[in-house]
């Protein structure tokens, strides 16, 4: 109980300031269009089969760039005024703090998120994009989940290093990659307006399965990054 | 009755370099003790470890009766550290609200409210940080510090950086807690200012401690006498 | 006295070296399917088994650091993936010349290659993050956590000929002869295991003087903060 009001407590304030300013939302954000626009020049636009059989790729691609943006600044938001310091003191537990820096860059991220799948799927005519938007909005929570849990505990890590901003990215695709394949693989058919069937269950249990191993690892660790 | 602090044999290395060396330092609970020592002689690395920041390589830790990391110590420990800790986006009484919360502060509007008027934020108190002038984050942050009325204060030099305002403000904060029956670890180079409260003396010398006990007489009149006496004269 | 027996393992493991690299292009035949170029199995498949093993091994210790606090676990995995690593880099250099002969391409993005690749890629930030922190405490501790991280990247690698269908020839010791059906001849696998020990012996020297360096950077480090304390 304790432990949810304390990681409550932790994404409610993050939320709160990042709606203050809307420093990283708005970055996140625009950043993502202009991916989403480059996108056109990169393939022919007319050819919507190509861009169905591309657009899992290609969406998931735009959440995690747009994603490094948000992970950035989560920790780095602590740096002035020591204010990390002041929450690692206080009586709230690493794994509380970690969750709920997690949530709200989460809750950006999937904002974000749902705002560039209904411009991606109205400007490259992808007409059948929506037709399993149940599903499709699972699996998008479940991606987004493995790619904020990875990064919010490598944005942790690097907030301490010189260069942060280089290291993170470097750091943290190479591990998001089985989170980020499956999600691929499975928007990919759900945005082409077919269901999830045989062989691609697995990707959905893969998916699954690493949710739960980096969400275990992360908070198995990460008092040993915030406590020194 | 069980010290509000209690240090065993504690060594912290940073690599291979010992910063503290083997300190065992016993603070009785409601003394105010100064601790005191040159840059670079481990007092920071100390208080970080009271504070539950960082854990020593060797030896052990007890806050009031528990372990550093505890809820239970943490919940009871207030602390200001080199940097104000508060957050700038944020208006005056969100930040305190979120460390009330923190803190499990019962009553924690009613806190809030009192304190704000305390450090005569009052008026502002939906102003955003950011727009504050200086003195007036530094009042903040003491706030801050003492909101959940805490038993131990950890205070990493508290009164470099503050104003005139901000200084009788801290030092009749600690006058008040000291009367309550709290314990006040502060590090600090400003002699004068410390040593109307502080009971005890603690001198640290390159991670060693040189000298700990009562506040001698001698420096009430010459406050470096300590560090005439037992530091290093190197 | 530590010194020397590595000197003299090392030497040893080099003489045996030499003498597998006689053997495997003078003694041995081509094999019958795939020619000359099957020598190359040699040394690709010691190698994966060099680095995999030196991850694994890099994983556990900086568990052990987590769990410990001591140095030595911290030393031991960062000279065990700078090892692993640099024959991650042997092992897809061979691979890749063998996949040019024999399937008429340099690379294929197949699930096992892809996962060597990503392993590779890593373990090398993994190597330029530790070059970022200057504290070599701090550096031990988020090491540690970055490599229990990057673990499970290994054993996704392991494991992707099992959970995708992968060009990638099949259960490893079996190879060589294998493509004919039978099983390998008895002269090629006494070569291999030979070059197994000697490439892992090899390994295992090149880690302990890289633990040894690192240790003394470690104390050079902490002689400075102490003129600096002064």
């Amino acid at each position: 109980m304790r432990f949810l009001r304390q990681t409550a407590s932790i994404a409610a304030k993050d939320l709160r300031s990042e709606l203050r300013t809307k420093d990283s939302l708005n970055a996140a954000g625009s950043f993502a269009l202009v991916i989403i626009v480059l996108f056109s020049f990169m393939l022919d636009p007319t050819e919507t089969q190509t861009v169905y059989e591309l657009s899992g790729g290609l969406l998931w691609l735009v959440f995690a760039f747009a994603g490094a943006l948000i992970l950035n600044r989560s920790f780095a938001r602590e740096l002035p005024n020591d204010c990390l310091d002041m929450l690692v003191a206080s009586p709230v537990s690493s794994s509380a703090l970690f969750l709920g820096k997690a949530t709200a860059n989460f809750t950006l991220l999937l904002v974000v998120e749902l705002v560039c799948l209904p411009v991606f799927g109205g400007m490259y005519n992808l007409s059948r994009w929506s037709t399993h938007l149940g599903p499709l909005l699972g699996v998008v929570v479940l991606g987004t989940w493995g790619v904020t849990v990875i990064g919010t505990m490598f944005s942790a890590i690097t907030v301490n290093l010189r260069l942060r901003e280089l290291m993170l990215p470097i750091l943290v695709y190479p591990i998001m990659i089985p989170c980020l394949m499956a999600a691929m693989k499975l928007s990919t058919v759900l945005i082409s307006g077919e269901a999830i069937t045989g062989d691609d269950w697995i990707w959905l249990r893969l998916l699954i399965g690493f949710d739960i191993i980096f969400t275990s690892l992360s908070l198995l660790t990460v008092d040993f990054v915030l406590v020194s | 009755m069980t010290p509000a602090v209690e240090v065993q044999k504690a060594w912290k290395y940073f690599g291979d370099y010992p910063a503290l060396r083997s300190i065992s330092l016993d603070v009785p609970a409601g003394t105010c003790l100064a601790l005191l020592g040159r840059n670079g002689a481990g007092k920071t690395t100390l208080l970080r470890i009271l504070s539950g920041l960082s854990n020593p390589s060797e030896g052990s830790v007890r806050i009031l009766g528990h372990g550093s990391r505890d809820y239970q110590a943490r919940a009871r420990t207030g602390m200001i550290g080199h940097g104000i800790g508060i957050y700038d986006e944020l208006s005056a009484a969100e930040n305190l609200r979120l460390f009330a919360r923190l803190f499990h502060v019962r009553d924690a509007e009613q806190t809030v409210q009192q304190w704000l008027t305390r450090v005569s934020l009052d008026r502002v108190q939906n102003s955003v940080v950011r727009e504050f002038s200086r003195g007036m984050r530094q009042r903040l942050a003491l706030a801050r510090a003492f909101l959940h009325g805490p038993s131990l204060l950890l205070l990493d030099e508290p009164f470099t950086s503050l104003d005139d305002r901000a200084i009788a403000l801290l030092q009749s904060l600690l006058a008040d807690a000291l009367k309550g029956g709290a314990t006040v670890i502060m590090s600090t180079h400003q002699l004068r200012e410390a040593m109307e409260l502080a009971t005890h003396v603690a001198l640290l010398d390159r991670g060693k401690l040189a000298h700990s006990g009562e506040r001698p007489v001698q420096m009430l009149a010459d406050p470096t006498w300590l560090y005439r006496t037992y530091g290093d004269s190197q | 006295m530590r010194e020397k027996i590595l000197y003299v393992l090392g030497v040893a493991a080099t003489l045996l070296l030499v003498r597998n690299l006689y053997v495997i292009f003078i003694t041995l035949p081509d094999e019958q399917d795939q020619g000359a170029i099957y020598r190359i199995m040699f040394f690709h498949i010691p190698a994966w088994f060099v680095c995999f093993t030196a991850y694994f091994l890099a994983g556990v210790t900086s568990v052990l650091y987590l769990v410990k606090k001591q140095f030595k676990y911290d030393v031991f995995s960062v000279s065990a993936v700078e090892v692993g690593l640099a024959f991650t880099l042997i092992g897809l250099a061979t691979g890749s010349i063998w996949a040019r002969i024999i399937w008429g391409i340099w690379w294929t993005w197949d699930a096992r290659l892809t996962w060597a690749f990503i392993t590779c890629l890593l373990y090398a930030a993994y190597l330029m993050m530790r070059n970022m922190m200057d504290d070599a405490s701090t550096r031990a501790r988020f090491a540690a956590v970055v490599c229990t991280f990057a673990f499970t990247s290994v054993a996704i690698t392991f494991k992707a000929i099992e959970w995708w269908r992968t060009q990638h020839p099949g259960p490893v010791l079996s190879l060589p002869g294998r493509s004919a059906g039978g099983t390998m001849d008895p002269e090629m696998e006494a070569a291999l295991r030979l070059n197994y020990l000697a490439l892992f012996v090899i390994a295992g020297v090149l880690i302990a003087v890289r633990m040894n360096q690192e240790k003394r950077l470690r104390e050079v480090e902490s002689l400075r903060r102490q003129v600096h304390a002064m």
